[in-house]
């Protein structure tokens, strides 16, 4: 049986036997059929000794039972690493950082506790999944709509606390975002609520996030401190219709001008669904690569033999028609100066969807949890050849026509010189509100040798990105490390505070270890090895 | 992250897939009234169900997958099998295929597995097995 790292084999199990008493016995997992269902299927390590694996899983049902967990593991020192739907694919799903931890699996946490009307709030536990939310939203007759990621198996809680992204509205599809009151189990067992939780009898613990202090909601984001076991979002109200439209410009020289009005009419509140910034030209040959953006000269040659854009800037709006039609032809009338430039309505939807466009939307961006993504991630794309599974690298870039450009190239460069392959390539996506993330997604496979030439070069483009100003967003845990390595300003003051607040909240290091890059005392040295 | 966060024009994307070329899905079929049928349409079905995927794409992705697996040698939708019983899902669902990652107990329990056989079998032989 696998143990947590300088654990003899009689105290854990002393542990577990506690934890049994806790839980009961069919919620803890110990046997080694059941420990597979806790790897993470698209690691990047798999079958190699320095895999992340459980050494156990325990899956408690309510909020006594997590602080009875903690407590018991507290006393002992026994690492846990909270999960909530454990679907966190691409970015280390249900597999701890520190090998021999104890998962605590928070599945069964699965009640929507509250659904507020009049607020466009919720307050949710952790193992409501997006497919639960929308059923609940559904069978009540709700008029909210919620923000989705494109797999919708995953949760509200534990997508929001690995920073995830959906497709709709600013402001509610950076899920972090959205976040509204945190109830946390912290590592001494004590129960914390953040914001106007924390004053008991409030009714505003969902509608004003800061409550008095410093705002602590931040300190459960991609953390090591708590256990999160309740969670409350803002919702957008279902809009009457959507219209999605393009910006197309046909010179290399005019992407700067279309950013840089895009960015002041999506601050401005002109449009306020999520953008998309795309090279029609530069995606001919695969849809979801964009190619290498080639010098200008080059570039505005192809857009005049093929007569396909040099660029396209998407913007999306939610609201009454009337409103949304008004502010469509606002947008246009900004970018009308720019020789050549072409506008075109792509799609119009209203809402409530009907039976007929509900077989032509890509459901995220109504709040429609699917998990029709796999037909690229399951089926790879024209010649590439289906994989494993895939892990995202996401950099956070300028927001800028510059912006993309040196990313793209920066990006396509280095991967052909390290021969890493991407099966999905975008540079400017605009999940989290002001800023560009660039997105690639390298196909991982069950075979060590191919996934240790991957990780030698992503970790040469994590250091490559941050020579160029750019850091991860979010990470797989085999290049956590590297990544808040990169973070560096102060000789790695933010690697430090945060190890200082780890051993004030968590002196035992029993929480997460290794998260981000941030370990308890104990392990700091070897980082976990 | 998806694709179409920068394309916005994933319709005609979607059919490069690949999968546009197999079979139409089939939309209607006939469910047993049994237990497994709510965990299927709540645990397999936003992948394994028959009806069709998102912007014109004409099945869902692991209906899709095993179409292109099993060439029509098999149906690709899993309602319409008869062969799936408790411990052949079980390998499928513990262990993960391709893709499709495992599934744990505290999401999936093993008596949830048995009624998904136990639907499975029922409403494939409900209906006219799918053999072209
Ligand atoms: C094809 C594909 C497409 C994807 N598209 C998107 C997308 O559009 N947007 C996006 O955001 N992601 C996307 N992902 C990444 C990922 O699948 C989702 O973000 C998913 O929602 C994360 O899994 P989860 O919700 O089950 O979170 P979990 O796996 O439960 O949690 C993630 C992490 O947060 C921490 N955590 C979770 N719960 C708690 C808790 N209660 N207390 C303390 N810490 C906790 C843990 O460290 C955990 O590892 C995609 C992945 C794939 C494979």
């Amino acid at each position: 049986m696998a143990t947590p790292p300088n654990m003899s084999a009689a105290d854990f199990a002393d542990g577990l036997s506690a934890m049994r008493s806790a839980v009961g016995a069919d919620w803890v997992f110990d046997q080694p059929a059941d420990l597979n269902t806790y790897r993470d299927f698209y690691s990047v390590l798999w079958g190699e000794p320095e895999e992340k694996v459980a050494s156990a899983a325990v899956a408690p049902a309510n909020v006594e039972e997590v602080q009875q967990v903690v407590r018991i593991a507290n006393e002992r020192r026994i690492p846990i690493y909270p999960i909530s739907t454990g679907r966190n694919l691409g970015y280390g799903g249900s597999a701890p950082v520190l090998s021999g931890s104890v998962v605590l699996d928070l599945k069964r946490m699965n009640r929507v506790i509250e659904v507020n009307e009049d607020n466009c709030s919720c307050l949710v536990e952790p193992g409501v999944s997006f497919f639960d939310m929308y059923r609940h939203l559904q069978e009540s007759g709700s008029k909210l709509m919620m923000s989705v990621p494109d797999p919708g198996w995953g949760s509200l809680v534990g997508n929001a606390l690995d920073s995830g992204g959906g497709y709709t509205v600013q402001g509610y599809r950076g899920h972090f975002e959205a976040v509204c009151g945190i109830e946390a189990v912290m590592a001494d067992g004590e129960l914390f609520r953040t914001g106007m939780g924390a004053l008991p009898g409030s009714e505003t613990w969902q509608q004003y996030r800061m409550g008095i202090g410093p705002c602590m909601d931040g300190l459960f984001r991609q953390s090591t401190l708590g256990v999160v076991t309740k969670m409350g979002f803002w919702m957008f109200p279902r809009p009457e219709a959507w219209l999605s439209a393009s910006v197309s410009v046909m010179r290399y020289e005019d992407l700067e001008e279309l950013v840089r009005i895009a960015n002041e009419l999506e601050y401005g509140n002109i449009f306020n669904g999520m953008p998309g910034f795309s090279s029609p030209v530069l995606t001919q040959g695969n849809p979801i690569v964009m190619a290498m953006v080639p010098d200008a000269a080059e570039m505005n040659r192809m857009v005049e033999e093929s007569g396909i854009p040099a660029w396209s800037f998407s913007p999306n709006f939610y609201g009454p028609e009337k409103v949304i039609r008004a502010q469509w032809e606002y947008v246009q009338s900004r970018f009308a100066h720019i020789p050549g430039v072409r506008f075109a309505e792509q799609s119009f939807v209203d809402l409530p969807i009907s039976a007929e466009d509900m077989e032509r939307i890509h459901k995220p961006r109504f709040g429609i949890p699917s998990l029709e993504i796999f037909n690229v991630g399951s089926r790879g794309y024209g010649d590439f050849n289906p994989s494993d599974g895939h892990i995202w690298f996401s950099a956070v870039i300028p927001r800028s026509g510059k912006g993309i450009i040196d990313a793209n190239r920066v990006m396509r460069r280095e991967c052909e010189r390290l021969g890493l392959d991407l099966f999905m390539f975008a540079p400017a996506v605009t999940c989290w509100t002001r800023s560009f993330v660039l997105f690639a997604a390298v196909p991982v496979y069950k075979d060590p040798a191919r996934n240790q030439h991957l990780r030698e070069a992503v970790r040469e483009i994590i250091d490559i990105c941050a020579e160029h100003g750019w850091g991860e967003y979010r990470c797989p845990p085999a290049f956590m490390d590297d990544v808040m390595g990169a973070y560096s300003f102060g000789d790695h003051k933010l690697r430090r505070v945060n190890e200082a607040i780890k051993d004030a909240l968590d002196p035992n290091g029993i929480l997460s270890a290794g998260r981000y890059g941030v370990w308890p005392k104990h392990l700091r040295e070897g980082r976990g090895a | 992250m998806s694709i179409r966060l920068t394309l916005g024009t994933l319709a005609a994307s979607t059919l490069l897939l690949g999968v546009a070329a197999a079979r139409e899905p089939v939309r209607d079929i006939e469910r047993a009234d049994l237990p497994g049928q709510q965990v299927f349409a709540r645990q397999c079905a936003p992948c394994h169900g028959t009806g069709p995927g998102d912007d014109g794409s004409p099945m869902l992705p692991g209906t899709a997958a095993l179409a292109a697996k099993y060439e029509g040698a098999l149906p690709a939708a899993l309602e319409l099998r008869s062969d799936l019983s408790a411990p052949v899902l079980t390998l499928f669902v513990r262990r993960g295929s391709g893709a499709m990652p495992m599934f744990r107990k505290a999401e999936l329990t093993d008596a949830q597995i048995e009624e998904l056989a136990a639907y499975l079998a029922a409403t494939a032989a409900l209906n006219t097995p799918a053999t072209d």
